[in-house]
């Protein structure tokens, strides 16, 4: 197996060009898994742990651009309130010794509808900038998801950054998982409301074959919030909401759960998100 | 609380102490060297060809494929073995390397030795084995009406003789549900086998008792067993896993053939099918009460699903039935538990060993009539609490300390804990964010356990202790040599203690557990310390008297009066008035006094076929629990908020290890509650990995308080009671009937999973 190690972003991008079929690793904590039980094989690791250019964040205009490379510890640490969804999910990810290596780069590269990351990332609207020799381009993370670990990065592609808006709304993200740490979600939801344009933002994870978008309960919601007065929102409201998300998802039953369970516990979750959000928003209870 | 007498302090370090673990820095500090560390000259990897069916007829093996693959030195199948084809703990019923057929997902059908691990798994993928698969029986049930029974234990005990009606005033009935629970240890199946001179084999190896390993692969090489040597290596947990064999004949077999020292160590999905799990099992009670709550009768049926070899099977059957009706007086009782073989996975030991999933049911029971009587729980327990001089549903009599009642008193005397502070670790779903108190309800619930402790009906149950003083460095020093095995337990400690206390010598070492030395027995059943402390005290005092009629050549014996009349002390003959007699290094000079002493339990009896009598068992224990918990009832999520347990562990010979057991056993018996379950579908395991079959992590298991008594068992060593085992046993169904006091649900099956509370 041949190990790539460029020392900088530009050769990062070469080397992948170069080697289309040399699998990036960034925290390894999922490469390592993957090698470990010999589920994949690959000719060459293209190692990006070098790439200073990777664990910078900034912001971008109106945007915030955070490298692929920042791990979930910094998020926790550094950033927690420029992108609140994102760090709550981070707090999820595993134990501390993951959460010191894994990155939401690396997470984005595995593409599992599971990855906890991705909700939060869809709730925010986020982008996901990919370069290659070719160039760059930024990818809505709704367009990303093309199926169970697939997306639309090209083999000559690899993930530089995600975008999110700088000033972000209020933020949710919560997780069910069947014990109280390190655990992967039986399923998970974000949350963003953005009283400014008055907008909804969703995110579901582990209950489709990608991680989805509530899009008809977002709209819905958007529309009956009383954004004006922020009086409380109607049960019947709040009731509607978690009804749409537990029928936006796409879920199985599998080992972590059972189908009907996950659309139950995502109109939980849905509910009781929207609750604290709104009430993070300055929203009556 | 102790009625034990006061040892003399003969040295520091002694019983009853905690002294440090002599393992201790190197296992926090990752030094320490487990079976899957071991390594040789020369060596090579075995990996292991196994069957993807739960049942199939074996039609054909080609390995010319795997021969193929440079690197490769053997591929060797059933016709390799030269001895007994099969091997087994009690019936040797499991084969070596499938013959004709395969019974289990898992089960081994070839192996392949290579230079390289890599190279040897990728050879043991060419192996090509032809199958014609077999519908799998996979229903307990559906088995026991075809007849493929292990075991059937009855249990008839009658108040007035031969009184078969069973009626009461309040009468509830109740089926419950056990899923599979595995031992879950960290250290995977591991061990080397090396090529020894005289045609025979070393094997070091992870185990937990070596002498029947010992036993089982010299039948299946055809060697005699002296010349099978077998030395413990590094164990990484055992509880019960270990009892059967794994890779060790496999790994001898290469080593044999190949005249290369050969290493095995399963990964972890592999582990998932190298070892037995805890039965599944499903029971049906029905409990008859008088009014004022004194139990008339209980009646029982119990279904263990022992998978497709027999393993310790039958044992577990005994248990569960004789253990049936839990630590209670009930004057009649009328218990049919059978095991039977299907082709799910081969169940065997576990830590608590059939009495897990009888407590459990009898326990929700105790709950249930308690409820039916409007009762209080701990007061229904307390009101029919065995004591001394209880009779057991086996007939024999309960003649040691059985606090059962103090021990439910103390957890329910406990104040309770405070509320949730509000810190996200202490709610259901922890960080994960799931709830800030919505659907949150608090539930506190009971139970009591009891378990037999030592090997039971009849067997020969003994351990070796080879005990060896002599002048080191001008020191006394003391070297303990049994074939116990240390599974992370601290039975490593103990033997030093007891040789510091029987002894007076501060400098003692035990020597690595090997076949050198005669029989420990098993690192199971809660017995090691009893027996292997036993028989390392046994030795202690023969070298002691040894030693003490040297005294006589060199001093006065008029003086000095009866040998129990002096005690060594600090290394030193100390006469009844404290006056020292003789100092060991000079009664020693160059000699060496060593003397291995074979000890025994007092003798049991086999239970009677037809009814279940009969005094099969050694030692009772018993261990109550109060668990409580905060339920998102919304989202079936639990947070086990805390656990009181106390336990009478007759002499806590280490008081660190003790708590230490009843903490890690209690974590055992949460996770059976709550999380823990190898989900077998059709024969085949869908979640080989701790991925996905889950187990309790530091934000799922509580703060414990530990009320740890002392009542002293005459005939046990320093009057101790095995302590492993309790703890596992009635922390589940504690938990359990605290989510069921959250949420008003019935909960017949553990683990309790959250669409069960979503969607009773
Ligand atoms: C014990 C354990 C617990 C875990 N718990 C969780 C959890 O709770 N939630 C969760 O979501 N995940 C969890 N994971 C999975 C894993 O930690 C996450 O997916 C993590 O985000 C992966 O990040 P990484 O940097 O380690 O990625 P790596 O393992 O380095 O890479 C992952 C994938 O992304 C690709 N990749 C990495 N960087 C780039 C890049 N810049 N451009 C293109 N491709 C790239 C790699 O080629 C690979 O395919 C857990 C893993 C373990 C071992």
């Amino acid at each position: 197996m041949e190990f790539l190690r460029p020392s900088d972003w530009d050769e990062a991008v070469a080397a992948k060009a170069a080697h289309p079929d040399a699998v990036p690793i960034a925290g390894g904590t999922d490469v390592m898994v993957d090698l470990n039980f010999d589920r994949s094989r690959p000719g060459a690791l293209l190692d990006l742990t070098r790439v200073t250019a990777l664990t910078d964040w900034g912001t971008d205009g109106d945007l915030l651009r955070i490298g692929a490379g920042v791990t979930y510890r910094r998020l926790i640490d550094e950033l927690a309130g420029r992108v609140p969804g994102l760090a709550m999910a981070s707090r999820t990810v595993g134990s501390p010794q993951i959460r010191n290596r894994g990155t939401v780069g690396g997470n984005l590269g595995s593409a599992s509808p599971a990855g906890d990351a991705h909700p939060a990332l869809l709730a925010a609207g986020a982008l996901v900038e990919l370069a290659s020799v070719r160039g760059t381009r930024r990818v809505p993370v709704t367009d990303f998801f093309v199926g169970p670990k697939r997306s639309v990065r090209t083999p000559d592609e690899l993930i530089a950054a995600y975008l999110v808006p700088a000033d972000p709304g209020v933020e949710q993200f919560a997780k069910v998982g069947t014990r109280n740490a390190m655990v992967i979600a039986v399923c998970s939801f974000a949350l963003s409301l953005d009283a400014t344009t008055r907008t909804v933002g969703t995110g579901i994870g582990s209950a489709g074959p990608t991680p989805l978008r509530a899009t008809e309960a977002a709209d819905f919601l958007a529309a009956e919030l009383p954004w004006e007065s922020l009086g409380p929102v109607p049960a019947a409201v709040a009731a509607r909401f978690g009804e749409l998300v537990g029928a936006a998802a796409r879920p199985i039953d599998d080992v972590r759960g059972r189908a009907d369970y996950r659309r139950h516990a995502l109109a939980v979750l849905a509910r009781r998100t929207l609750g604290w959000a709104w009430a993070d928003l300055g929203g009556a209870a | 609380m102790t009625t034990v007498v006061k040892e003399p302090t003969a040295v520091a370090g002694g019983v009853g102490t905690s002294p440090q673990r002599p393992d201790g820095v190197l296992k926090v500090s990752g030094e320490f060297a487990y079976s899957s560390d071991l390594w040789a000259d020369e060596m090579l990897w075995g990996a292991t060809v196994r069957s993807p069916h739960p049942s199939a007829e074996l039609r054909g093996i080609d390995i010319t494929g795997a021969l193929a693959v440079p690197g490769v030195y053997a591929v060797l199948t059933a016709a390799d073995v030269p001895g007994a084809r099969h091997y087994g703990l009690e019936v040797v019923d499991q084969p070596v390397l499938a013959v004709d057929e395969v019974r289990y997902e898992g089960e081994p059908v070839a192996i392949v030795a290579a230079d390289h691990p890599e190279t040897a798994r990728r050879a043991a993928a060419r192996v090509k084995v032809e199958y014609a698969v077999r519908a799998p029986v996979t229903d307990a049930e559906d088995a026991l009406t075809r007849g493929d029974l292990v075991r059937h234990v009855p249990i008839r005990r009658f108040a007035t003789a031969g009184d078969a009606a069973l009626t009461a005033d309040v009468v509830v009935t109740g089926d419950y549900e056990v899923g599979m629970q595995d031992q879950a240890f960290l250290g995977p199946e591991s061990g080397l086998a090396v090529p020894a001179e005289d045609g025979g084999v070393d094997l070091f190896v992870a185990t937990q008792w070596l002498h029947v390993d010992q036993r089982q692969v010299a039948a299946c090489l055809g060697l005699p067993p002296e010349k099978v040597r077998l030395s413990l290596a590094g164990v990484g947990g055992a509880f019960g896993a270990r009892e059967d064999l794994s890779m060790q004949v496999h790994a001898c077999l290469l080593a044999l053939h190949t005249g290369r020292p050969v290493k095995m160590v399963y990964g972890r999905e592999e582990s998932f099918f190298g070892h037995v799990h805890r039965h599944p099992a499903r029971l049906s009670y029905e409990h008859g009460a008088s009014r004022d709550g004194k139990l008339l009768y209980v009646k029982a049926r119990i279904l263990l699903d022992g998978g497709a070899y027999t393993s310790s099977t039958p044992a577990v059957v005994a248990n569960a039935a004789t253990l049936g009706v839990g630590p209670y007086d009930v004057p009649t009782v009328v218990i049919d538990a059978y095991g039977v073989y299907t082709n799910n996975p081969p169940c065997g030991a576990m830590r608590g060993f059939g009495a897990v999933q009888a407590c459990f049911a009898y326990e929700s029971q105790m709950d249930k009539l308690a409820a039916a009587l409007g009762l209080d729980p701990v007061e229904l327990r307390r009101r029919n609490a065995m004591t001394t001089g209880s009779v057991m549903p086996t007939g024999q009599l309960v003649d040691g300390p059985a606090p059962v009642a103090d021990l439910l008193a103390r957890v329910r005397d406990r104040p309770l804990p405070a509320p949730a502070t509000g810190d996200p670790r202490e709610r259901p779903g922890g960080v994960a964010n799931t709830t800030r108190g919505e659907g949150v309800v608090r539930g506190v619930g009971y139970a009591i356990g009891i378990k037999n402790v030592c090997f039971s009906e009849g067997f020969d149950d003994y351990s070796t202790a080879r005990v060896r003083l002599s002048v080191v460095g001008g020191e006394p020093a003391v070297l303990v040599h049994t074939a116990a095995a240390e599974v992370g337990q601290g039975l490593v400690t103990v033997q030093a203690q007891i040789a510091r206390t029987e002894l007076g010598v501060a400098m003692v070492s035990v020597a690595t557990a090997d076949t050198s030395v005669g029989s420990a027995g098993s690192s199971s059943a809660s017995r090691q310390t009893y027996m292997t402390g036993g028989a390392v005290r046994a030795a202690c005092q023969a070298v002691r008297a040894t030693v003490l009629a040297r005294l006589g050549r060199a001093t006065d014996p008029d003086r000095l009066g009866s040998a129990e009349a002096l005690s060594l002390v600090d290394g030193k003959v100390v006469a009844s008035d404290g006056s020292v007699v003789a100092s060991l290094v000079d009664l020693l000079g160059d000699d060496v006094v060593e003397e291995t002493v074979e000890w025994r339990h007092k003798p049991t009896r086999p239970l009677d076929p037809a009814t279940g009598q009969g005094d099969a068992h050694v030692q009772y224990a018993f261990a109550a629990h109060r668990a409580v918990v905060d339920v998102d009832t919304e989202l079936g999520l639990v947070r086990v908020v805390e656990i009181a347990t106390a336990q009478d562990v007759g002499k806590a010979v280490n008081p660190q290890a003790v708590v230490g057991q009843i903490q890690g056993g209690t974590a055992q018996g949460l996770g059976l509650a709550v999380m823990e379950e190898i989900q077998v579908v059709d024969g085949v395991v869908r979640n080989p990995s701790f991925t996905d079959y889950l187990i309790p992590t530091i934000l799922d298991m509580p703060p414990m308080a530990v009320d740890v008594l002392e009542l002293g068992d005459p005939d046990a060593p320093y009057g101790l009671r095995g302590v492993g085992e309790p703890p596992t046993i009635s922390s589940t169904p504690a938990v359990v009937a605290a989510i069921r006091a959250a949420t008003g649900l019935a909960l017949p099956r553990v683990p309790v999973r959250p669409d069960h509370i979503v969607f009773p």
